[in-house]
């Protein structure tokens, strides 16, 4: 009996895509023959307008493509910036920016797992993770005044110092969540209904992951040891004591298990950053002492003529960088996110290109899932972790 | 009938029979009702009740976008919970919504899709333009995206913010609350009396 | 397996392609090793690279596209290259001129490449020859134009203030008066 296959439409509204993905799927009965993500949808000509503001205010930008870990996307950018001009930050502001780098990966799993976990139907997952997340939240709110998009990060430092009684939250914060992670482990990881969803579904051979780009927890799940933070350190993670979990089989289940574990090495990490930010001052230096590219100290300002020379300069022109080229990559919760500048000299880049994770992680669904059920297509744009607003920029 | 603001919308115009002859002589108002309540028996006005009933059961669509979408997310949470004004079923298909909320900036792509979803939506609908990117195009004043949601479809509050926190999109629903209260229930082809300012 | 130092990037290029010149870009702030690649020798170097044991890169981790108006040639095709195995990094670079840009396809060689080439043709017009499905990714399909070429316009509209719309139409009297009616919740 001859069938003819079925041309299904995952629309840009859409319950499970996290965003405004299209997924054009042709099924025939219940078994995917084709895929094919459309994506676009909320592209925001990002690097276009970058090339008309200077690099500080392309910061806020950054917050808003991957709007899970905001922090993540401004320590991309201030690196990238600060390896153009030459410069290092001193070890407190990297020492803070870790802190809050690894606290905003443990927000963007927690957001991940809650919407994972209620696409495939359990729903208690959902408001455990939230309940997490609002806790990262309020520390973003007082280190920075807004909840989500922090924009906290600038080139050469912090916008601010770390008020006072933030470092006592991320210390209560970091002793409570390996608990939580155990109350989420205990709801799936042994769960029959999760494994029967997960485990096996959306498999990405190491060969395939690898040709198609990917990075992060979906290179990691597939049995691939490469995590930035280890292989090319940046901002000072050679010294932190940390482990990378590595998945066996490339299923949606490893993966699962890699994000949960990162979890937990990232509460870690966060521990060591809060202790090692204790010892070298809860209140100090937040910024590099280079007036050239970096606005001086308030205080310097309103005393010091050529400190007052540099912040006007700084604030109404931009800090001119030497004409050259830069790419900085970090590892993102997504994947190996890095940003590429292009620069002639004067304040405002002549090309920020953004190599965002999702975009090409999510160039593996077709892979992942021809040949599958249709049901298993929600599991796995779930398991490849993408946010929309860095797919399209 | 005095003036004051009452608790709830249902007030009662007229007074039935009373049961005992002597029954209206030392009670008050409030037992008055009480007394008709519980024969089972009010009076209101189609509006009230219909309004009242439309703005305590807002159904929103799932329609976010980008980053808003995490705090409209987060208003379904346990900290921020709206559905305690009944408004946690965040249905998937428009056609079972009645409130748009616009949480993310419109892209010129995505534009014709929202258009086409609101009108999918059945009557009667409202919009909320969630963030200052759905307002008037937010940091974002380039070609690919729509400087404003309310350039395609009309839009009854507007909430600022980048993004606004959960609180100030539950103020937002509030205010939809009270418009929807204010509003005037269309009951068809039957004309209806117009009497003066509403 | 330790990273692959410039020189020896060169010397192993050398060998393997005698007649051709392999640039590499120098300048004061040009932070990563960069090599000019002709257009024609791409898919032969590209496969090179990515197959012998000493470079083993692998992975191809982005293409961009960049436009030095009003320099000749106008465009330049950048690829960002890991090698895993190696934890090294290399760019190469393929300069293209701006009559009738285009560039072979390196989807052949890496899987990954498919997007980031129609990407790259999306924003510039800098066509993929042999690229199997090439079409825009990010904008809608009807797009006219390539939005980020540096003669493109950014497509700033004018934001309506105050002091700019002196004939605008002031809300009338009767609106004013339109107050919602307050309502008071039970817990008040």
């Amino acid at each position: 009996m001859r069938s003819e296959t079925m041309t299904l439409n995952m629309g840009p509204q859409h319950p499970s895509t996290h965003g405004v993905l299209r997924v054009a799927l042709e099924l025939d009965g219940e078994t995917v023959v084709k895929c094919k993500p459309i994506v676009g949808y909320l592209h925001t000509g990002m690097e276009k307008q970058a090339e008309y503001k200077t690099y500080t205010q392309s910061i806020p930008q950054t917050d808003r493509m991957d709007y899970l870990a905001p922090l993540s996307n401004n320590l991309a950018l201030c690196l990238s910036a600060e390896k153009l001009l030459g410069i290092t930050v001193p070890a407190r502001v990297q020492a803070i920016r870790v802190l809050l780098t690894e606290l905003s990966r443990i927000s963007a799993h927690c957001v991940w797992l809650g919407t994972h976990a209620i696409d495939i139907g359990a729903m208690t997952v959902f408001w455990y993770c939230f309940r997490e997340r609002e806790k990262v939240l309020s520390i973003y709110d007082q280190v920075s005044g807004a909840r989500m998009t922090a924009s906290y990060f600038r080139v050469g430092g912090l916008a601010m110092d770390i008020p006072e009684g933030l470092l006592d939250r991320c210390q209560k914060f970091v002793d409570e969540m390996p608990a939580h992670v155990d109350e989420y482990e205990k709801l799936l990881s042994k769960n029959p209904i999760w494994l029967a969803r997960t485990r096996g579904v959306a498999r990405l051979a190491q060969r395939d992951a690898i040709a198609l780009g990917a990075t992060g927890p979906m290179l990691r799940g597939s049995g691939v040891p490469w995590d930035l933070r280890k292989a090319q350190p940046y901002s000072g993670y050679e010294s932190y004591d940390f482990e990378v979990p590595v998945g066996a089989n490339g299923d949606a289940y490893d993966r699962y298990q890699v994000r949960v574990q990162e979890m937990r090495q990232s509460t870690r990490i966060a521990a060591q950053a809060v202790q090692r930010i204790r010892e070298l001052g809860e209140q100090g230096e937040y910024r590099l002492r280079d007036f050239k590219y970096v606005l001086p100290p308030k205080e310097e300002v309103k005393t010091s003529m050529e400190a007052l020379i540099h912040h006007f300069k700084i604030v109404a022109h931009g800090f001119f960088p030497p004409a050259g080229e830069a790419y900085q990559a970090i590892e993102a919760p997504k994947g190996e996110l890095g940003f590429y500048f292009v620069s002639d000299g004067t304040p405002r880049p002549w090309r920020m290109k953004v190599r965002s994770p999702s975009f090409v992680n999510l160039q593996c669904l077709p892979t992942m899932v021809e040949g599958e059920l249709v049901a298993d297509v929600i599991a796995a744009i779930g398991s490849i972790d993408i946010v929309l607003g860095e797919v399209d920029r | 009938m005095t003036d004051e603001p009452k608790l709830n919308p249902f007030r009662t115009l007229e007074r039935l029979a009373p049961a005992s002859e002597d029954a209206l002589e030392n009670k008050s108002e409030e037992q008055v009702i009480r007394e008709e309540l519980e024969r089972g028996i009010l009076f209101t006005t189609v509006d009230s009740v219909v309004n009242w009933a439309r703005a305590n059961a807002i159904w929103p669509l799932g329609f976010g976008l980008a980053c808003c979408a995490i705090e409209m997310m987060a208003i379904a949470g346990p900290r921020f919970d709206i559905s305690r004004f009944g408004a946690e079923v965040f249905r998937g298909s428009p056609r079972q919504a009645d409130l748009m909320i616009v949480a993310g900036r419109v892209s010129v792509k995505m534009a014709p899709v929202l258009r086409q979803l609101y009108d999918q939506m059945p009557d009667p609908k409202w919009v909320i333009s969630m963030g200052a990117c759905a307002s008037c195009g937010g940091m974002f004043n380039n070609y690919a995206i729509l400087q404003g949601v309310d350039k395609i479809v009309p839009v009854d509050v507007y909430v600022p913010g980048c993004p606004p926190r959960p609180e100030g999109l539950i103020h937002g629903i509030m205010k939809l609350q009270e418009k929807i209260l204010a509003s005037r229930v269309e009951l068809g082809p039957v004309p209806r009396k117009k009497k003066g300012a509403a | 397996m330790t990273a692959p130092s410039p020189e020896r990037i060169l010397e192993l290029l050398g060998q393997r392609f005698p007649g051709t010149a392999f640039r590499r870009q120098t300048g004061e702030a040009v932070r990563d090793f960069t090599l000019y690649v002709p257009a024609e020798k791409l898919v032969e170097v590209a496969t090179y690279v990515r197959d012998e044991p000493e470079l083993d890169f692998k992975l191809l981790s982005w293409i961009s596209g960049l436009d030095w108006l009003p320099r000749d040639p106008r465009f330049e095709v950048v690829y960002g290259l890991l090698s895993i195995s190696n934890n090294a990094r290399l760019t190469l670079k393929v300069a293209v001129g701006e009559e009738n840009p285009r560039v072979p396809t390196v989807t052949g060689v890496w899987r990954t490449a498919d997007w980031h080439e129609r990407e790259t043709w999306d924003f510039y017009g800098i066509e993929f020859t042999g690229h199997p499905d090439l079409r825009r990714i990010l904008l809608p399909d009807d797009w006219v134009g390539w939005p980020l070429r540096k003669d493109a316009p950014l497509g700033y509209e004018e934001v309506a203030f105050t002091h700019n719309t002196p004939g605008r139409k002031k809300p009338s009297p009767s609106l004013t008066r339109l107050k919602p009616k307050k309502v008071k919740y039970r817990a008040q």
